[in-house]
């Protein structure tokens, strides 16, 4: 049951790159979120990235703070994150990442969250406010080796830094493709291209690279060097901009499938 | 300080709490600033130029002054005010901006960006950036910009950009979330000046390190004019960094005692009130662990204190340890009990202290009753209140 590996394989060998998708769990409700989510699935995202909305995301852009705030007004939390995504395990075999801050973690229980991540059938968790520093005091409650810490390089991470996280990584590296939050522009690639090599260098785990990457454009330039990219803030946006609609499940699925085109390189 | 542990330890934790729980585009910043914190505070000239600095440009050291009318009216304890409202810039905030300013111009950085709430740490950074010749970049939440329009005119002036904060309640936690967000993307060429003893390790340390000269010219200061130590200190907490730097130079003299005094708002019953440290529980908000206002799923709740600077749902975290170690206690004054130390300390002393501070006052005034003249408090009077006027006007006007 090591999903995340065997998705990466199964990339490889059909020539194709990951399309990794980010949402927050529960924007703009429940109901309408395990639609949006289910309708990406058969879209073609190849990883679920699912959102635990917190009320100070210091690391988001106003797009993905909108999200969490929208999320939080209707009464979502860390607790009905971990049931959603028991709920959307029951339609897809897809890797399901959580993407959180620390804090409704720690309020939650570390330990109880570990033990209903995996009991959820989620395979990782990015803690993005939690660097290797700290993150002992979560890690020391987890056993199983199938659920990773998946772990954030940056821009300005120095190179000795880089290899002391790549020592203790699991899953995937997750890639911040610039200096800045979720959301802005300025994706300068040929700067990621020459990170992503660096990295490649010191460990051979996937690498998705995410912030930033908004169109079909963007994600072919990244793909075609990287194993996967992250798309979040042009979701979000969509939902934003269209969140009274009833097909709004089928215009991210649009979305999704332009995108996904874009990661296939077998022709 | 010859206590058995240094605090912080290496990685920032002052027991359970502090650290550094900051996303990896400013981790290498953090550290880069540690490094040349622990460098830079032993080097000779920057200790000379900041310790000029705070003598010629601040006026310190601020004078520790008798409160003999207001003591005489209560008829208790002997109560001493640490006039840090006298300090340039009117609070005590002006100490870590030049220590942190003086640290970004050794290490090469070119702009300042700072939150506020009250809008004295504003004030006290663009001044420093001013007298260094630096860009300056003030975030603030709207409803503080508000409160506090005297100050962000001041900031205005002193060549400072002030970036309105409108997202959450649009108060000191909005901005501090904002100036963070700035920071990840300027993070190569911008020194982000923090306000208080909070955020991310080595802030908690360096804003205590810096702020210490309170307590430091205080202990002289008294054992000059009295020849003893205090019975109690008090201040007020908001981030904590008045109380810090009053409290830390006599942590290890265990029978002075230490009030830190939280607003509590409209009541600590009602949902009012930003009383961190007695009905917060342990989070991590803004970079360290500390107790923290906060649902039981980890949603930070919005804090309120009639008092821009003290309207803030988190606190240090030495003051977290302070408080589990029992070492300072920590009570709170509400909205009304403030007003009312602030007339009191206005008729009988000819002093008009800030609403933050006034806290800290309504507590001595409370805690000196039916106690001799022998026994000595010392208030940090951390800042004037020329900018709450309005606020307090409007309030009076609503009685
Ligand atoms: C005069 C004054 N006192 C106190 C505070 C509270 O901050 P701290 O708790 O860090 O001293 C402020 C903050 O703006 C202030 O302006």
């Amino acid at each position: 049951m090591e999903r995340i590996k065997e998705k990466f394989i199964e990339l490889k060998e059909k020539k194709e790159k990951a399309l990794v998708g980010f949402l927050t769990g529960g924007d703009p409700d429940m109901s309408k979120s395990f639609d949006i989510i289910t309708k990406m699935c058969e879209s073609g995202i190849d990883v679920l990235e699912l959102g635990i909305p917190f009320s100070d995301p210091t690391a988001d852009g106003p797009v993905i703070q909108r999200s969490s705030a929208r999320s939080i007004a209707k009464g979502i939390n860390i607790s009905k994150i971990l049931e959603l995504t028991k709920k959307i395990r029951t339609i897809t075999d897809i890797p399901i990442i959580l993407f959180t801050y620390y804090n409704p973690v720690l309020a939650f229980g570390v330990k109880k969250f570990y033990k209903q991540a995996v009991k959820s059938g989620a395979d990782g968790v990015l803690v993005v406010d939690l660097p290797p520093e700290e993150s002992d005091e979560m890690t020391k409650f987890w056993k199983d080796d199938n659920f990773s810490l998946i772990r954030l390089l940056a821009p300005t991470t120095p190179l000795d830094r880089m290899k002391n996280i790549l020592k203790s990584a699991s899953g995937f590296i997750y890639l911040v493709s610039k200096t800045g939050v979720t959301g802005s522009d300025g994706l300068d690639a040929s700067k990621v291209l020459k990170q992503t090599k660096m990295i490649r260098s010191a460990c051979d785990l996937p690498v998705c690279v995410g912030f930033g990457i908004s169109t079909p454009d963007d994600v072919r330039q990244i793909a075609s060097f990287a194993d996967g990219v992250v798309i979040g803030s042009a979701f979000e946006k969509l939902i934003e901009d269209n969140i009274a609609k009833p097909d709004l499940p089928s215009i991210i699925a649009k979305k999704v499938k332009e995108c996904k085109k874009a990661t296939v390189f077998s022709q | 300080m010859n206590s058995k542990r240094k605090t912080p330890d290496s990685n920032g934790h002052f027991g359970l709490f502090g650290g550094r729980y900051v996303g990896e585009t400013i981790m290498p910043a953090i550290l880069e600033l540690e490094d040349a914190f622990y460098k830079y505070s032993k080097n000779r000239n920057f200790i000379e130029e900041l310790s000029s600095l705070l003598k010629n440009y601040v006026g310190r050291p601020t004078p520790l002054y008798y409160a003999r009318r207001l003591s005489k009216e209560i008829n208790g304890a002997s109560i001493y005010l640490k006039r840090e409202d006298l300090a340039h810039t009117g609070a005590h905030k002006i100490n870590n901006t030049l220590g942190q300013a003086l640290l970004a111009r050794y290490m090469g950085k070119t702009k300042l960006i700072a939150e506020t709430g009250a809008g004295q740490h504003g004030v006290a950074t663009a001044t420093t950036a001013a007298l260094f010749g630096m860009q300056c970049h003030i975030f603030m939440g709207i409803q503080d910009i508000q409160r506090q329009a005297p100050n962000v005119k001041r900031m205005e002036l002193l060549g400072a950009k002030i970036i309105p904060v409108d997202s959450g309640t649009g108060t000191l936690k909005d901005a501090m979330n904002e100036a963070m967000r700035y920071w990840v993307g300027e993070v190569k060429e911008t020194f982000y000046i923090i306000g208080s003893v909070a955020g991310p390790h080595p802030y908690p340390e360096m804003v205590r390190e810096f702020q210490k000269i309170i307590g430091i010219e205080t202990k002289e200061q008294i054992m000059h004019s009295t020849g003893k130590l205090p019975d109690t200190l008090i201040a007020c907490v908001g981030g904590g960094s008045n109380a810090m730097g009053l409290f830390y130079p006599f942590l290890n003299d265990k029978k002075v005692e230490m009030i830190g005094v939280e607003a509590a708002g409209k009541g600590l019953d009602t949902d009012k009130h930003a009383a961190t440290l007695s009905k917060g529980t342990v989070g991590v908000l803004h970079g360290s662990k500390s107790y923290v206002l906060q649902d039981k799923f980890g949603q930070i709740n919005e804090a309120h204190s009639i008092s821009a600077g003290l309207d803030y749902p988190g606190v240090g975290p030495e003051h977290s340890l302070l408080k589990d170690t029992k070492r300072a206690s920590y009570l709170s004054i509400t909205d009304n009990e403030a007003l009312d130390a602030l007339h009191a300390l206005c008729r009988h002393e000819g002093i008009i202290p800030a609403l933050e501070s006034s806290h800290a006052l309504a507590q001595a005034m409370k805690t000196a009753k039916g106690k001799s003249p022998q026994n000595i408090i010392i208030v940090n009077l951390s800042g004037r209140g020329d900018k709450d006027l309005e606020t307090v006007l409007s309030f009076d006007a609503k009685q």
